[in-house]
């Protein structure tokens, strides 16, 4: 992450074979950028849809559909919880988001332990347990969760929607948090040992601070994929617990209100100061230490 | 040299018991790993594997949701199924395969110029890569309605430009309009699974040593020769991870077809949805998503099976 | 029996002085991984404050001995004793024992200062300040005292890894190759510095090293390791000049190897038959006093002979000679084939050229007495000091 030399100067084509005369012009400087230009050009594709969201949240539409602009407003900005369900439906999105991280990280922390640090029999049937899921479509895990809660009559609502979101989350965190494991240098825990920590000092004085980013890494990707999921939430949903997804996903056919857009839009300028101030502390850690 | 890394540590949270006297010596050793899995091994269990073994049930059983189900192993229902919606089946494979192959070709650029031409903006640009998915998938699904709408900036500007008369030419889109074509729905999966395709692209090119491709050059190969002879290669298993993490759920998704689509764009997984829940023809539904989830399975084994790079799994 | 090779060698092993508190003792340890035999029954005394050097070809065990005193592997038989308490089967963070790692295994979530505090953190030690500054000054890192270590040089981190060691102030310091991995320049500075702070602390250092070098300039005592066993031990002196295996021999340093037979003694000397030419080499400096023998002498003991040289004497034609300025090397056919090395010191006589005859001559006190059973050649890959010797070298 530290190498940071600007590496432009090694790919251009200044090594081309010398028979063919290079060439001059806008031509030749569009071929050497090509690379750049289609990367800039990804960029604008990833991120028009988001300048939509912003910029239709001050939108002031005429009819139910804010599909065209119309003129600028800052109504729904100062009425965010205006639509009736919205706010609950964030509300409940959110505390289902926060259970099924912590759940889904702990469980898949104790497991991907056991899968890095540990042989036991059954660890290729664990290791298909865990990728499967990953493999399967949403709308196959969400209908077979469907017919087994209908089977034994378990009533829909938001338990049951908590516990289809610890069970896809897990998945991601076992992989997640093994990577980081398995990357560990067992040196560094013997050089612990080594110098008076027991195994429970070892643990939580090296072990688990090294693991640590991986574990955070983990629940912020369970607690997006919790908060973003309609499909499985779907089917694993009664009338009564609409998350946000599924609040949207209503609104969608009969006309979208303008908060929603509010939302989305404060949900990408959190993520983008999440990760940006994430991005910041390491580098202002690193020239610290440079120092 | 290395020697050292090998031997694992005794102690309980470390490396695993290296021989029987060691095993012995910590007694509750052996039990550790299972106790570690138990919680999350039993959670898949219930409820990832059984929901499907209960799935597979449904599938075989006659009855309907008032009157009540029994198992009659009605494997007929499977040839049924498949014969009255093979259509969208294929249609959502072809849609998943199309998106995945896009997905590919604009997020390997994005990943190289972010590994190798980034310099101090690598960074920064990840973050870009990040951020705008860590918003609503569905508001911005909803987002492509704004774009792509007939009367919006995107099918202007296609349209003063030609595009649209030359995306018509080759039927893709009918009339003016762009949304509820094939080409939005493809458009719109492309766009919510790069990210997908983009960061393990980005993990594998990441680790190549840019100093390979000097010495490609160094040995008389141009740049793109450079490129396929040593780059491509070594991105290999970022490839197949991106392609698997785009195709699968790309296949199953309704959200974009819904969104995005007509009903003439409707893929497998609008069906199973809307039998499940609106028709409650359990029966078709399950037996649909078995056949959907074998199917996946089948392509991605021979997929990984064919590039070589089982290891992955 | 590890120690075989050292019986009837009259010189002062380190086994014959009484123990002391702090003193190492490995009995009869041995360590098997499945039914390979990495260490085999092996004893070893380290003396308190002593520095102690492990050499020996790659794989031969040196990691696996350190790491068992470390705690970092069980015995599979036999037993570790510090002092005269029996540590064996304790875990590594009951041993008053450090180890500084090959790759230095600094923790990188941790600055320097708290890297070094770590094991005195561990112990609750209270005035945590003062020992880590004054081990951090010791090793000349005091201003680095906040950074992390991911930041350092290699002979930075090398100096965090002693310095979190030797803070603890262990009965006894393990070192595997800690020098490994720095270049030539640096790793004769930090030489210098290891031995500077061994006699500051005066702790006991157990070094393990590939470079034989290294080893005897900072080394009191140094064992030579050969598949799991104890070739040899003594002093550096002792080691050179009076090895007792022909992997000795070869290992440490050169060797020339003639094959001979005892004839006879005459007083407190041996009379040898070297293919027809009669020798001498004293009694006390051969482990075979009858019947066939190698007899070595290291080739700068060979000289030219003057007319009027005393000792022994070979005559044989020169093969070969490079003249490297402070000396010639020669190889020196033998009546019987065999080709002898020879390093004549530049005195200003030119050096002989191929074809002509040259007697050669070494003092009987210059010669060493080998079992003729044992290979020749046996140590003898590994010569070049710094080249990692092949696994094959351990036969
Ligand atoms: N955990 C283990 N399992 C199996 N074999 C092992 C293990 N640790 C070491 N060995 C074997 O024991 C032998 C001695 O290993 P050791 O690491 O002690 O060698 P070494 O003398 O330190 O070599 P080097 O100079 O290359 O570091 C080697 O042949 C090695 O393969
Ligand atoms: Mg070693």
């Amino acid at each position: 992450m530290t190498a940071t030399v600007p590496r432009a100067t090694t790919v251009p084509a200044a090594k081309a074979p010398a028979a063919r005369p290079p060439r001059r012009g806008p031509l030749r400087w569009l071929r050497e950028h090509l690379v750049p230009i289609a990367a800039a050009l990804a960029f604008c594709y990833m991120l028009l849809p988001n300048v939509v969201v912003v910029l239709f949240s001050f939108n002031n539409p005429t009819g139910r559909y804010n599909y065209t602009w119309q003129e600028f407003s800052l109504d729904a900005w100062k009425d965010p919880c205006g639509p009736a369900g919205l706010c609950d439906s964030l509300g409940l999105s959110l505390r289902v988001g926060v259970v099924a991280t912590l759940l889904a990280t702990a469980l898949g922390t104790l497991a991907a332990f056991a899968m890095a640090r540990h042989r036991y029999r059954g660890r290729s049937t664990t290791n298909v347990l865990v990728f499967l899921p990953m493999a399967t479509p949403e709308v196959v895990m969400g209908s077979s969760l469907l017919t087994l809660f209908v089977n034994l009559r378990v009533p829909l609502g938001a338990t049951t929607i908590l516990i289809a979101h610890i069970m896809f989350c897990i998945s991601f965190v076992i992989v997640t948090v093994k990577a980081r494991v398995a990357g560990l240098d067992p040196r560094l825990e013997q050089a612990a040992m080594d110098l008076y920590a027991n195994e429970r000092q070892t643990f939580t004085k090296v072990t688990l601070p090294l693991v640590a980013p991986g574990i955070l890494a983990a629940a912020l990707l369970s607690f997006a994929l919790s908060f973003d999921d309609y499909i499985i939430t779907n089917f694993t949903a009664s009338a009564s617990s609409v998350t946000f997804p599924m609040y949207v996903w209503g609104t969608a056919s009969r006309g979208t209100p303008v908060q929603i857009n509010v939302v989305g839009t404060v949900m990408f300028l959190l993520a983008l100061s999440a990760v940006g101030i994430g991005q910041l502390v390491s580098m202002r850690n690193r020239k610290r230490a440079t120092r | 040299m290395t020697a050292l890394a090998v031997h694992p540590v005794p102690g309980a949270e470390d490396g695993p018991p290296d021989d029987a006297d060691e095993a012995r010596a910590v007694g509750r050793k052996r039990s550790t790993p299972y106790l570690l899995l138990l919680p999350a091994g039993v959670w898949l269990i219930i409820f990832f594997a059984v929901p499907l073994v209960f799935l597979l049930s449904q599938s075989l059983q006659t009855g309907s949701l008032t009157t009540g189900y029994a198992l009659t192993w009605n494997f007929a229902i499977y040839p049924e199924a498949i014969a009255q919606y093979s259509e969208q089946l294929i249609r959502s494979l072809v849609y998943a395969a199309s998106a995945t192959v896009l997905a590919l070709l604009i997020a390997y650029p994005l990943a190289y110029t972010i590994a190798f031409r980034a310099g101090r903006w690598r960074n920064l640009l990840l973050v870009l890569v990040i951020a705008p998915f860590l918003t609503s998938f569905l508001i911005r699904t909803l987002a492509w309605q704004n774009i792509l709408a007939t009367d919006g900036p995107v099918t202007g500007a296609l349209q003063a430009l030609g595009v649209t008369d030359l995306l018509r030419g080759i039927g893709l889109i009918d009339g003016n309009k762009l949304l509820g074509t094939p080409l939005a729905v493809v458009t719109g999966l492309t766009y919510n699974f790069l990210p997908f395709m983009t960061l393990p692209l980005y993990a594998s090119l990441e680790r190549i040593d840019p100093r390979l491709h000097e010495a490609a050059g160094d040995l008389y190969s141009t740049p793109w020769t450079g490129f396929r002879k040593v780059t491509l290669p070594l991105s290999m298993p970022g490839v197949v991870a991106g392609t698997l993490l785009t195709f699968i759920p790309a296949a199953g998704d309704y959200i974009n077809s819904q969104l995005l689509g007509s009903p003439s764009t409707t893929m497998i997984g609008q069906v199973v949805s809307g039998q499940f829940l609106r028709v409650l023809d359990y029966p078709t539904a399950a037996a649909l998503s078995v056949v959907l989830m074998l199917t996946i399975l089948a392509l991605v084994t021979v997929y990984v099976r064919r590039s070589g790079t089982e290891e992955l799994l | 029996m590890a120690t075989s090779a050292l019986q009837g060698a009259p010189m002062p092993t380190t086994d014959d002085r009484t123990t002391s508190d702090g003193d190492l003792r490995l009995v009869g340890i041995t360590k098997r991984f499945g039914r390979f035999t990495a260490v085999d029954d092996l004893d070893l005394t380290v003396p308190q404050g002593s520095f102690f050097a492990l050499l020996g070809p790659s794989g031969c065990g040196k990691t696996t001995t350190l790491r068992m005193v470390a705690g970092l592997e069980q015995p599979t038989q036999g037993q570790v004793l510090l002092g005269d308490r029996d540590v064996t089967g304790t875990k590594p963070y009951q041993r008053p024992v450090n180890t500084v790692f090959q790759s230095y295994a600094l923790f990188p979530h941790l600055d320097v200062f708290e890297n070094v505090a770590f094991g005195l953190r561990r112990r609750r030690k209270k005035e945590v300040k003062a020992d880590v500054d004054a081990v951090l000054e010791l090793v000349q890192l005091e201003h680095l005292a906040k950074s992390k270590p991911g930041l350092l040089s290699g002979g930075q981190q090398q100096r965090v890894a002693l310095a979190r060691a030797i803070v603890n102030r262990p009965s006894v310091l393990l070192l595997d190759e800690p020098l490994g991995a720095l270049d030539l320049k640096l790793r004769r500075q930090m030489q210098v510095e290891l031995k500077r702070i061994q006699t500051e602390v005066g702790l006991t250092f157990v070094h393990v090293t590939h470079d034989q070098e290294e080893a005897m300039t900072m080394a009191d005592t140094i064992a030579v390791m050969n598949g799991g066993r104890i070739e040899q031990m003594g002093s550096p002196t002792e080691l050179y000049e009076r090895p007792c295996t022909t992997f000795a021999a070869n290992f440490l340093g050169q060797s020339n190897l003639i094959q001979a037979t005892v004839t006879g003694t005459a007083g407190d000397d041996l009379l040898i038959d070297v293919h027809g030419q009669r020798v001498t080499l004293p009694r006390q400096r051969s482990t075979v006093t009858d019947g066939r023998l190698w007899l070595g002498v290291r080739p700068e003991k060979l000289r030219v002979a003057g007319p009027d040289d005393a000792g022994n004497r070979l005559t044989g034609i020169v093969t070969d000679a490079s003249f490297i300025g402070v000396a010639t090397y020669y190889l020196v056919r033998m009546p019987w084939g065999q080709e002898l090395t020879v390093v004549q010191q530049n005195d200003g006589t030119p050096p002989l050229p191929p074809g002509e005859p040259l007697t050669v001559t070494w003092l009987p006190d210059h010669g060493f007495g080998l079992d003729a059973t044992q290979d020749e050649h046996a140590g003898a890959e590994a010569i070049d000091p710094d080249a990692p010797a092949p696994a094959g070298a351990a036969r």
